[in-house]
């Protein structure tokens, strides 16, 4: 019966999925292209279908699958810092304000200048890597882990500073009525979702390549080195901090290039959308997406994504309509942190490597654990021989 | 006996460490003074009366600012001596002053809904003087105790199995603590302030001028008596030399005996109580907490633990200190707003010039 079902579609059948496995090796770009571009089209099909079609309209639910973009940008750029180096980044979301805001100064009336949206796109990653450099050059000479603090001050110090700076920021309010994105044929207004969710579309499979190619790279593989082992790497003959440097910047560069996209769509950049917690939450989607495996990580943010803003908000509305006398007066919302924050320790302690696995990273998060094995089998097999 | 011949005459023209470092002390609080009258006196110079005024507010600072610095201190002496011992940041240990902050307020109010009869119901000061000692005694016995207890609950749970796992994996789950400690009190006590009762009666004592509260001087002696007795601890007894010996190495002083699980268990117990007093304190001084102050105190404070040179005792106090002085003056020139960023500013400043701290290399103390 198990022969018979494995030979569905006969010998040839088996020979084009080779075919396929073949071609999707050969050209492993273009099927990060081809596969995004399929989630493109599949996504807005499910969300016509029931379960999905229930909660809310197509064009709210684009809207959303936008704004998950944004978050699976951010969190495939936190991915170069957290998965690929090793290194740790509590303030990510202050370089995304950088980007934000560096799109604001360039194209909003608050300025008076309108650059075009792709160089502003460059741009907006340019600076927000520049302070990555200035950041991460004083911290990464020194051990991994003043990275983790002197990223969460500088997360904390941004949406401060963009606060305080009122002169040059208009403040709490914000800088408003910027420009949406201007591409040739494409017009993008704040009715119509679609423009923004084929353009978000485009961003992340563009910077999944990227990423991907990086991490396939001799660059990448010597972030892995690092991440693995960085006396061995360093006695090897790496330059750890520029390489270290690299990464922390390149991921400050993608979090600004997903600045520039938010403020695009939101036409708005205000300091209270940049507060430490969005940096948690991008942790939380890299953490249980998957350290180190790209698809892993934009499958987390996207869920986890998808989940806080559709899905808490929904609980809610379900349990005030069913009336159900205790849940009911949950705020599911307010439960995320907490959930982000055991999510968070309860990944680490069982499944470091996360819920999609990257090998590499799998096996070296589980590497102590086996080394432990093999020197109790050692010691076992001591006792038996003496 | 050639070597003990050869090394006495140096020592004996040295002060010891404990002279030196109050003298020090005293300088460098003499020296901020003066900065402080200075910059008042300079920012209105024809108000009348305004030397005698910029004495008067400029003492108030300095008491406010010893105050401030004396919680930061005994927040950073947590982070410096888990660094020391597991080279962890403990992200939680901020939250952990927080909920330290809370259990006071339990012990003196009422704790949330069953257990609700716990606390003692006050509502005010407490004007007889035997009364009101032993009420602030029990509520830093018991938020110190209950706090002590919590940390060595995180490090079991969440630090202890991750000890040979890859350095970012204690780290992630260190900020998943902080989150669950902030979210768990944010739902037990609400987003809002909540109002401690200031049980010690509000008489002040005038020095130059300044109306110095009696709470002020009472956190001052009490933090200034935990520091002292932490360093005793730690340099005279038989754990406190298990800690020294764990923080230079661990595996050596495994092979001595030291129970390794042990130690770093003592180490988060006391880093704990000592956060717990430092949140008793904060609610009586400022006579508020909130579910999310230890964010922004516990990076004051890991910014005092590495100016004083992460891993050392002295200098994280000191650190703390240097903050707290930063921070008042930066209240004291009016640009309040800003003074998180400088303390920001103050710690990338030690980390390009001086990453080792201050006291980094000269002591080589380390617990």
């Amino acid at each position: 019966m198990s022969g018979r079902l494995a030979n569905i579609g006969g010998p040839r059948g088996a020979a084009i999925r080779s075919q396929i496995r073949d071609i999707t090796d050969a050209h492993r770009s273009l099927t990060i292209i081809v596969a995004m571009a399929i989630v493109g089209l599949v996504l807005p099909i499910l969300a016509t279908v029931p379960p999905f079609s229930i909660f809310q309209s197509l064009d709210v639910w684009l809207n959303g699958f936008s704004n998950a973009g944004v978050f699976v940008l951010l969190a495939l750029g936190l991915n170069i810092v957290v998965g690929l180096a090793g290194l740790l980044d509590l303030g990510y979301a202050a370089f995304f304000a950088i980007g934000a805001y560096a799109y604001a100064y360039g194209a909003s009336p608050f300025s008076g200048i309108h650059a075009p949206f792709i160089a502003m796109l460059l741009i907006g990653a340019l600076v927000a890597a520049t302070f990555g450099v200035l950041l991460g050059a004083p911290t990464l000479r020194l051990r991994g882990d003043y990275l983790a603090i002197v990223t969460l001050g500088f997360g904390e110090i941004v949406p401060i500073v963009f606060l305080n700076a009122d002169k040059y920021t208009e403040g709490t309010n914000g800088i408003g009525g910027i420009y949406s994105p201007d591409l040739p044929f494409i017009e993008f207004t704040i009715l119509n979702p679609w423009p923004f969710y084929a353009l978000v579309i485009a961003l992340v499979a563009i910077v999944m390549v990227f990423v991907y190619r990086l991490q396939e790279s001799r660059i990448g593989r010597a972030w892995m080195a690092i991440r693995e082992d960085e006396l061995a790497a360093a006695s090897n003959g790496l330059n750890t901090v520029t390489t270290k440097l690299l990464a922390f910047a390149l991921g400050a560069s993608t979090a600004g290039f997903a600045g520039v996209f938010n403020a695009a769509k939101l036409t708005l950049v205000s300091p209270e959308q940049f507060l430490s917690t969005v940096s948690f939450s991008i942790l939380a989607m890299v953490v249980l997406g998957g350290m180190g495996n790209i698809w892993g990580v934009a499958l987390g943010a996207f869920v986890i994504y998808t989940i806080q803003i559709v899905l808490l908000k929904q609980l809610n509305a379900f349990f005030a309509e069913l009336h159900v006398p205790i849940l009911q007066d949950i705020n599911f919302v307010q439960y995320q942190f907490l959930l982000y924050g055991l999510a968070l320790v309860l990944m680490m302690l069982f499944r470091p490597e996360g819920l999609f696995p990257s090998q590499r990273r799998k096996r070296e998060l589980h590497s102590a654990a086996t080394a432990e094995a093999e020197s109790s089998a050692v010691a076992a097999l001591d006792e038996s021989l003496s | 006996m050639t070597s003990r011949a050869s090394s006495s005459p140096v020592a004996r023209r040295r002060l010891p460490f404990a002279a030196r470092l109050a003298i020090g002390a005293l300088i460098g609080i003499v020296l901020y003074y003066a900065l402080l009258v200075a910059a008042q006196y300079l920012s209105n110079t024809n108000a009348p009366d305004a030397f005698n005024n910029s004495i008067k507010t400029s003492t108030q600072q300095v008491a406010n600012a010893l105050v401030l610095g004396a919680i930061y201190a005994l927040v950073a002496l947590g982070y410096t001596m888990v660094y020391g011992i597991i080279e962890l940041i403990n992200f939680a240990h901020g939250d952990v002053f927080m909920v330290g902050a809370f259990i006071g307020l339990f012990f003196l109010t009422n704790a949330p809904e069953p257990l609700d009869f716990l606390g003692l119901h006050l509502t005010g000061t407490i004007a007889e003087p035997v009364v009101l000692i032993v009420v602030l005694v029990a509520a830093f016995l018991v938020a110190m105790t209950f706090m002590g207890l919590v940390n060595v609950t995180i490090e079991r749970l969440a630090y202890r199995p991750l000890r040979h796992a890859p350095r970012v994996a204690p780290l992630i789950t260190a900020i998943g603590v902080s989150l669950i400690l902030q979210n768990v009190m944010q739902i037990i006590v609400g987003t809002g302030d909540r109002k401690v009762p200031e049980i010690v009666p509000n008489i002040h004592v005038g020095i130059l001028g300044a109306e110095i509260r009696v709470i002020s001087l009472v956190i001052f002696i009490v933090a200034i008596s935990l520091m002292i007795g932490l360093q005793v601890f730690v340099n005279r007894t038989r754990l406190g030399r298990a800690m020294r010996a764990t923080a230079q190495d661990q595996q050596a002083a495994q092979l001595m005996g030291v129970d390794l699980n042990l130690t770093i268990a003592m180490t988060f117990l006391i880093g704990g109580a000592l956060a717990g007093a430092a949140g008793v304190f904060q609610g009586q001084y400022f006579g508020f907490v909130r579910f999310d102050l230890g964010f922004n105190a516990g990076l004051k404070a890991f910014t005092a633990a590495v100016l004083g040179g992460i891993g050392n005792l002295t200098g994280a106090a000191i650190g703390g200190f240097a903050i707290a002085f930063v921070e008042v003056f930066s209240q004291a020139v009016g640009q309040a707003r800003w003074s998180q960023a400088i303390v920001f500013v103050v710690l990338i400043v030690v980390l390009v010039f001086r990453p080792a701290g201050i006291f980094g290399q000269q002591i080589g103390e380390r617990a």
